[in-house]
């Protein structure tokens, strides 16, 4: 049993494996056994006891959200499971790796985890620029429907579920998983409001189960190897193992699957190299640009779910993104609120008219035209945009870099209004 | 009852609300943008958060969306805490970074929610330093101007346009905060509704593109409570005057009827007020010359034509009101009454009343028709014939569906929520009618048929519910099985509702109808049933009885009078050419009274200049029977009176007058309810017009209305004399009470400190979007009984065969072009079609002509050449004839036309 499940079967040249290959390294096992052995609630209650929590950035436990869905004879049809393979975060390309190169993990997921809440049509919602990905999707869904893994009487076990690809016309917040069904149902890419959770009333209005690619690929070994397993695989008691990013001036920039409970600095010194030569590391965005700041002085707190919420920051993706010494804090920040503020929906208020004064405010001190009210500015859009004031999480997502650069590089900031310069330039 | 804590203090609020309609209708301040009465909730403006707390111990409290949370029993909120309105202004703020600041030259201006919100959440001073976002604007057509720099994205405009209205060409575009809200191009707004973007709108974005024309701010414009004229359903209306001229139509919310909504052609059809063709004074026509007179020289040359003349008979309006109408009808005694529509139609409106009076189907509102969760239309295009209907009808669909929400204790207030769970699904709404609808779109089938065919697929739908009602004889497969479904669904419905009228010009249809509600009345539940009425008056004008229009022909064809007195009628519009001339050149004297000029006033010997509903007071009966008052809204400054002021004169000038006569108009209502029984109770309407309310008159102008002194300046420095208002207790003055006791019958001034656009009219319902505090206006003249035992109706008709030398020729209505006054309006005018005759390609096939190429239609000796419509829908041997356009043929329909292709000159 391999301590890196999602990966194993990765090969150098990033082709991804036929059918044929994938059933020789035990694909479609989980399947078999789901449909033939187990039954839904048997799925269910492994994924749940494995402590699986969502990979999408949330962390949400899988089998707590399946567990939301109606099942039985009343339960409405037909329901659904969608991928939400619309991997937009700035500095995140994990789910990428395993479309690409294991295409045919994810199908078996979507059975095994469709099969468990009894869903009828499944969809992959595929980012639109990951080209080389719809290849290796659409070949991987033909294949497996050719085989019998898909279409009606799966392996003659009387379940049957359709798999259907659609490639995101490209907003980042279909990564949202109301905005995200919206999208497939040919609307507008706004999030729905939360009550109703689209367990009870999704996609066309019926149980929808919305994943992201990470967590599905874990369901079929899970299956297979049992919760005590998948516990095993982490150093903490978050379940698991988990692909881990580093992007900017590392040595070795990259993506490892580790298990959950590695700490940054194993990530960034062992797997990724160090930082390169002459630069120093000044900050870390550990899971993706919607999370918090932190400093080489955290490096050695454990990614997972519930360690980095004490220092202030959050897993989310598990892709790290640096921040060095020869980069300007406020042009990075002001970068990322740039693909914010692009990428609102326009639906609430502070979102859309709040995020573009935040941008054109950070470009201004960039350009060195910053005034000295400009921090208190900054300062008071942090809580205002923040949960529970925005319909959804795209805002307070984007004040988490902000929030936290304002808090640990205040006086760059400052520097810039002071200076009416950039300093790095 | 919920008992809910705001800021401490204890309320009692109705089960089932969210928090913003639970504050708003206990009359707290609580801003808001995306929420609106009719759309409901979706959380994205963020203005109307409130501060909500776990339990009494809690302190700290978390900030919520109160259009998005439930006021459920021992909730406890703040409104005034200090963090929370520190973010709802900062929500202003931000929605302000791209405001422009063009109040000054915004038609919005003064009853701007933006601005009312700006003001009440504190935002006041701006600290945005950079560059605001522009957009192009589009030209979205005659009546709706567009200034999308103005947006602050409440998606109200698309929610209401897409969601509530159905169109289908306004939407949100783009993205982030560059999200656009119009057309995929430049073009009219194809919605019959679209004008309501204007009032929907919290800000200038969507502006009247005819008020523009001669703008005047709000609390300029004197006002008063009106009623539509342009067809059968009576909505409520605010007309607004300035300098004698109409400027606009706005809202009047009425809960029973139009609610918060109008439709175009009742918004944009009152340009004709202003127009070139009003009659501004009295004139008598000699040697085809028109010369003028002034009253009393008019009042005593027909005093003295009358006074020779033999027998005066009298041509009643079904668009005058009822006190005209009834003037009229005593001028000349009631057998000499006549009502100014041809016989054939005002048979199919007496047997309307008649089954609405007798049967025990009751005829609903048009919010009763809102909530209906199963409909039957037979034989109308309501979108075109009685638009607000079809809005109703519209939001019908969606109740059936709406169960599935609460099975799963989504409240139908969460409006995002309950249309993600609904998608599509559509309740019961069968229409069967002699062409394709816009209203198909929603329908759950469609039944395309000749008028024949419709009456027989009514007496089938009827005969399965309850088989003691007559079934159609010989009725094909498909047809039975269609009825059958159509009975099963009205059966198993609460609220079932069956739609019909006169379009078809078939009592067969009108009796079918009938039958279906008296049917479900009889063995299932209480069924609605809902009559077009053509006109804004011809259920006032039926109640009042009087022959048809060909009686009057014949009386002065054959000597019995020499003398006609026409009330607001054209005559040409009503019959055909050769009937309307014998008329003429029969009759010694022809008085017409009218407001403006016709074929009718062009023959006429003399033509008294009549006031239109903004210069007049009257009693309007509407579909639903119900009685409505209208006031008038301005002093015209010529000669131009009431028409039943007008009769009285004439009355008095020709010594006709009796001693109990009545005076004022209060008397002549009075006359009214004493001698037609079924308008008992009109006197109670409105108090008369002696009443004075803190010993004032009711003001018609605001509080604001600027330039008395000296508007007329630059004819006289003297202030002018207020003009005195005999007939309703209002004054034409800015003087005068405009407070909380005012009936809901005389109130068209909707404000309330801070709330200047039509959101204020929360302050005024009982509970907000429901009823009017005081109650809706209007009074229901005719009641079902439900135990009636009135017999099913017999006369179903043998099925339709066309025939192979002639087509049946039927009306088809245009709401933009069909109706008389509002096809005068330039903006309405701009919207209507060409003439045109309809057919199906199988009959343009055997005709050898194709689209636009012109044919002769011959009814007997009247014949008419139009370019061809060819429809997909419409049956075979059935041609379509536009109703009432201007250019085209009038003909008595139905009727069966040798249809054939243009001789090539």
């Amino acid at each position: 049993m391999s301590e890196r499940p999602l990966t194993q079967n990765l090969r150098p040249d990033g082709q991804p494996l036929t059918l044929r290959e994938y059933e020789q390294v035990g694909g479609y096992q989980a399947v078999r056994k789901a449909l033939k052995d187990l039954g839904p609630a048997s799925v269910l209650g492994v994924v749940k006891d494995s402590n699986l929590r969502g990979r999408g950035g949330a962390g949400f436990p899988t089998g707590l959200k399946w567990s939301f869905v109606p099942m039985g004879s009343n339960a409405a049809h037909p329901k659904y499971l969608v991928v939400n393979a619309d991997e937009m975060e700035p500095g995140t390309f994990k789910d990428r790796v395993l479309l690409e190169g294991d295409p045919h993990s994810l199908i078996e997921g979507v059975i095994v985890s469709a099969f468990a809440i009894e869903a009828d049509i499944a969809y992959i919602f595929l980012r639109g620029e990951y080209f080389e990905a719809e290849k290796a999707l659409a070949r991987a869904i033909a294949e497996a429907r050719e085989a019998g893994y898909l279409g009606r009487d799966i392996l003659g076990s009387g379940y049957s579920l359709e798999l259907h690809l659609h490639t995101s016309a490209g907003r980042y917040i279909c990564g949202e998983e109301t905005a995200l069904i919206n999208a497939l149902e040919g609307k507008r890419a706004n999030p729905r409001n939360k009550p109703p959770f689209p367990q009870v009333s999704g996609l066309f209005g019926k149980p929808t189960i919305v994943n992201n690619v990470e967590t599905l690929c874990n369901v079929p070994h899970i299956v297979n190897h049992g919760a005590a397993w998948f516990k095993s695989l982490s150093k903490t008691p978050n379940g698991g193992a988990k692909l881990f990013g580093v992007s900017g001036k590392a040595k070795r920039p990259g993506v490892w699957e580790l298990p959950l409970g590695v700490t940054m600095r194993e990530i960034l010194e062992e797997h990724a190299g160090g930082m390169r030569d002459g630069v120093a590391l000044r900050g870390i965005i550990p899971g993706g640009a919607s999370t918090d700041f932190l400093l080489p002085e955290h490096l050695d707190l454990q990614m997972d779910f519930d360690t980095l919420p004490i220092a202030g920051s959050r897993l989310g993706t598990g892709t790290m993104i640096l921040l060095d010494d020869k980069t300007c804090p406020v042009g990075m920040v002001h970068n990322l609120i740039t693909f914010f503020a692009h990428e609102s929906c326009g639906w609430c208020t502070p979102c859309r008219d709040g995020l573009p004064w935040i941008e054109k405010t950070l470009a201004a001190i960039e350009r060195g035209e910053g005034i000295p009210e400009d921090m208190a500015m900054l300062d008071k859009h942090v809580p205002l945009l923040g949960p529970g004031l925005t319909f959804c999480a795209l805002a307070p997502g984007a004040m988490a870099p902000l929030g936290s650069a304002l808090r640990y590089f205040r006086d760059d900031f400052e520097q810039h209004i002071r200076e009416k310069r950039c300093p790095w330039r | 009852m919920a008992t809910i804590y705001i800021d401490n203090q204890p309320h009692e609020v109705k089960d089932g609300q969210n928090l913003l309609q639970a504050c708003l209708t206990l009359g707290f301040n609580v801003p808001f943008f995306c929420w609106h009465p009719a759309l409901n909730s979706v959380g994205a403006c963020r203005l109307c958060a409130v501060k909500q707390f776990r339990d009494e111990n809690d302190a700290r409290g978390r900030i919520v969306m109160s259009c998005m949370t439930p006021a459920t029993d021992g909730t406890r909120i703040s409104i005034d805490d200090e963090e929370v309105k520190t973010f709802r202004a900062q929500v202003l703020e931000w929605l302000m970074t791209n405001h422009p600041h063009d109040c000054p030259v915004c038609d919005e201006g003064g009853e701007c929610h933006l601005q009312d919100m700006t003001v009440m959440t504190g935002h006041n001073y701006r600290s945005y330093r950079f560059t605001k976002r522009t957009y192009t604007n589009q030209d979205l057509g005659p009546f709706v101007n567009h200034e999308m720099n103005r947006c602050i994205q409440c998606y109200r405009c698309a929610r209401f346009y897409a969601d509530y209205a159905g169109g289908h060409d306004l939407a949100p575009m783009a993205s982030h905060n560059h999200t656009y809200f119009g057309r995929h191009a430049d073009g009219p707004l194809e919605s019959e509704f679209s004008g309501n973007l204007v009032e929907v709108c919290p800000t200038g974005v969507f502006t009247d593109k005819t008020l523009k024309a001669h703008n005047t701010r709000r609390w300029d414009q004197q006002t008063a409570p009106s009623v539509c004229v342009h067809c059968g359903v009576g909505c409520n209306t605010i007309p607004g005057e300035r300098y004698g001229t109409l400027r606009r139509i706005r809202n009047r919310y009425n809960g029973e009827v139009n609610g918060y909504f109008l439709c175009d052609r009742g918004r944009y059809g009152y340009e004709f007020v202003n127009g070139d063709r009003r009659i501004r004074a009295a004139y008598r026509r000699q040697h085809d010359a028109k010369i003028e007179m002034p009253r009393e020289e008019a009042l005593a040359w027909i005093g003295d034509r009358l006074n020779r003349d033999k027998t005066i008979i009298g041509i009643g309006s079904p668009r005058a009101s009822l006190e005209s109408n009834f003037a009229l009808r005593t001028l000349t005694g009631p057998e000499h009454f006549y009502q100014g529509v041809p016989e054939h139609e005002a048979r199919l409106v007496a047997k309307m009343i008649e089954n609405l009076q007798q049967g025990p189907a009751r005829s609903p509102s048009l919010q009763d028709m809102a909530d209906a969760d199963a409909v039957l239309v037979l034989g109308e295009d309501l979108t075109n014939a009685a638009p607000m209907m079809a809005l109703s009808l519209r939001q019908a669909v969606r109740q059936a569906p709406m169960k599935a929400a609460d099975k799963l204790s989504i409240p139908r207030w969460n409006d995002d929520a309950v249309r993600t769970l609904l998608q599509d699904a559509k309740g019961p709404l069968y229409i069967a009618a002699t062409r394709d609808t816009r209203l198909d779109e929603v329908a759950t089938e469609t039944h395309v048929a000749a008028p024949d065919d419709i009456a027989r697929l009514g007496f089938a739908v009827a005969h399965a519910i309850d088989p003691a009602s007559p079934a159609p004889s010989k009725l094909a497969p498909e047809a039975e099985e269609l009825a059958s479904r159509i009975a099963m669904a009205l059966q198993t419905a609460k609220q079932p509702l069956v739609v019909s009228g006169p379009s078809c010009k078939s009592e067969a249809v009108i009796a079918a109808a009938a039958n279906v509600a008296w049917a479900l009345c009889r063995s299932c539940q209480p069924a609605a049933l809902a009559y077009v009425m053509p006109e804004c008056n011809t259920m006032g004008l039926a109640l009042l009885g009087g022959q048809g229009l060909e009686k009057a022909i014949d009386a002065i064809a054959n000597g019995a009078a020499d003398t006609v007195i026409v009330l607001e009628n054209d005559l040409y519009r009503r019959i055909d050419r050769a009937q309307a001339d014998a008329l003429f050149a029969k009759a010694k004297t022809v008085i017409a009274l009218d407001h403006i000029e016709t074929e009718t006033t062009a023959k006429a010997t003399a033509v008294l200049p009549a006031a239109t509903f903004a210069e007049s007071d009257g009693i309007y009966v509407n579909g639903e029977g119900r009685a409505q008052r209208f006031v008038q809204v301005y002093a015209p400054k010529s000669d131009i009176a009431d028409a039943w002021r007008w009769l009285r004169r004439v009355r008095d000038a020709a010594g006709r007058a009796g001693g109990n006569d009545w005076v004022s108009l209060d008397d002549l209502v009075e006359t009214i309810s004493k001698s037609v029984n079924v308008f008992h109770d009109v006197p109670s309407l409105v108090p008369s017009a002696a009443t004075r309310f803190v010993g004032q008159k009711i003001a018609r102008q605001p509080h604001r209305y600027s330039g008395r002194t000296a508007m007329y300046a630059n004819i006289d420095v003297s202030e002018s004399q207020v003009p005195e208002d005999p007939d309703s207790p209002m004054s034409f003055s800015m003087e005068g009470y405009r407070g909380r006791r005012i009936p809901t019958a005389l109130r068209s001034w909707y404000w309330s400190p801070g709330w200047n656009s039509p959101q204020v009219l929360s302050k005024f319902q009982e509970e907000v979007g429901g009823a009017l505090r005081g109650g809706d206006p209007g009074l229901r003249l005719i009641e079902a009984d439900p135990n009636s035992s009135v017999a099913y109706q017999d006369g179903a008709p043998a099925a339709f065969t066309p025939r192979s030398q002639e087509m049946l020729l039927v009306a088809m209505h245009h709401i933009y072009g069909s109706e008389e006054m509002s096809a005068l309006s330039p903006s309405i005018a701009g919207r209507a079609p060409a003439p045109y005759i309809a057919m199906s390609p199988r009959d343009a096939a055997r005709l050898g002509v194709t689209q636009n190429d012109r044919v002769e239609i011959a009814i007997g000796s009247f014949t008419s050449i139009l370019p061809v419509d060819i429809l997909s829908r419409l049956p075979v041997g059935v041609a379509g004839l536009p109703e009432g356009l201007r250019g085209a043929p009038r003909a008595s329909l139905p009727a069966w036309a040798t249809v054939r292709k243009e001789a090539q000159p």
